[in-house]
């Protein structure tokens, strides 16, 4: 038994296996960052830095005559988010109920792919991780107020700046739910959707793809030709048992991963 | 323009799973060429041409490994299941079906796939 203590719960295989097709169908349509950026691994739980290749000032060792410098790493951030589910529905479900109750592991889901895609593109301070929006050296460009209408061309300028600090495509665009709604109700003067109209700059810009990323403020546009962003797992998305009583069993959604951009001209924020 | 190696319309389908679709059928052509060296080597009564040979299926042997390293990575699930069969001894079909059942050294059958959901990369994959 690995430390997710999975056979300690109270839970059938057949009920495991409904749970874990549960939080991968509520978690895949949400990890718009994830599918922009590498993926390197899974590492595994033990698995608890990446290095960065660099070292710290040179400064005195311990002995006279001798140096030291210490390896700089990036240390593995740790996600959590606890849900419960009620022992009464997995008995249904055991009984062959197609209606079970998931609703706190969706909420569990939802709430971990926004922290998994906010770390990605907006960072995470207290574990040194800088995120895609944050890191780019392009200055941002605003998407401003009017509406929605300007999306496509401000997209198009924005591929057109990481293009111009020569990083090939193809090229991606992660949009916040509200944008992502605002841009499916919209159309364009004459009629033309433009959802429609940015994924044609994308096709013709190396046919990369669109994802939606709750979590993200405003939108990101970013190469994918790779080596760029580089989310890096320890372990993957995986579900593990906290404890039970007569009523509930308390179980947790958890991953560790690092996340670094390698090339920070490689994106451009436009920020709502 | 078709390929073999696609099974579904290749406009269809994301730009990973194309490469995956190259790689697997990179892996199959590797696995192919090593099975003729093989056959090849088998019935070469030269020396000097059979040692040319065995020195191109090594060569196939490595391409093989990590054409399979690359499909590993990208596919956590099979990864998971192949540490449970690959470099061990004693009875192959028992590893495999205890790596099937995701059994531990308990003998427990409770953590299916050891807990991972097994998404992965998702790179390329769009609304």
């Amino acid at each position: 038994m690995n430390h997710l203590l999975r056979g300690h719960a109270p839970i059938t295989d057949e009920a495991w296996k409904q749970i874990d097709e549960e939080a991968s169908d509520s978690l895949v349509p949400r990890l718009g960052g994830r599918k922009l950026v590498d993926f390197d691994g899974p590492h595994g739980w033990g698995h608890s830095a990446t290095d960065l290749g660099r070292v710290t000032d040179t400064a005195d060792g311990p002995a006279e005559g001798v140096n030291m410098r210490a390896r700089k790493v990036l240390p593995v951030i740790e996600l959590r988010a606890p849900f419960t589910v009620a022992r009464s529905e997995l008995e249904a479900l055991d009984r062959g109920a197609v209606d079970t109750d998931f609703d706190s592991l969706n909420d569990a889901a939802r709430q971990m792919a926004v922290a998994e895609n906010a770390a990605i593109f907006h960072g995470l301070a207290e574990a040194g991780i800088e995120g895609i929006a944050g890191a780019s050296s392009h200055d941002p460009i605003p998407l401003g107020g009017n509406g929605f209408q300007d999306y496509p061309e401000h997209i198009a300028k924005a591929i057109e700046v990481i293009l111009s600090s020569g990083v090939e495509g193809p090229y991606g665009v992660a949009l916040s739910p509200e944008c992502y709604t605002g841009v499916v109700e919209s159309a364009e003067k004459g009629g033309y959707p433009l959802l429609s109209h940015i994924r044609k700059i994308l096709r013709e810009s190396g046919d990369g793809p669109m994802v939606w990323a709750p979590g993200l403020d405003g939108v990101v546009v970013a190469s994918m030709r790779g080596g760029d962003f580089l989310f890096e797992s320890g372990q993957d998305l995986s579900i593990g048992y906290d404890s039970h009583d007569a009523e509930l069993v308390n179980l947790y959604i958890e991953e560790s991963f690092t996340f670094r951009v390698a090339t920070p001209e490689a994106a451009v924020a436009l920020p709502k | 323009m078709e390929f073999d190696q696609y099974h579904e319309p290749p406009e269809e389908l994301s730009p990973e799973l194309r490469t995956k679709a190259r790689l697997f059928a990179s892996l199959a052509e590797e696995a192919e060429a090593i099975n003729w060296y093989e056959q090849r080597l088998s019935v070469e009564p030269d020396a000097e041409a059979r040692s040319i040979m065995a020195n191109a299926q090594h060569e196939e042997f490595k391409h093989f490994a990590m054409d399979l390293e690359f499909l590993f990575r990208r596919m956590p699930v099979w990864r998971q299941l192949a540490e449970g069969v690959l470099f061990k001894d004693g009875d192959i079909v028992e590893h495999g079906e205890a790596a099937e059942a995701g059994e531990d050294e308990d003998g427990s059958n409770q953590e299916g796939s050891g807990g991972s959901l097994g998404i992965g990369s998702l790179k390329g994959a769009g609304l």
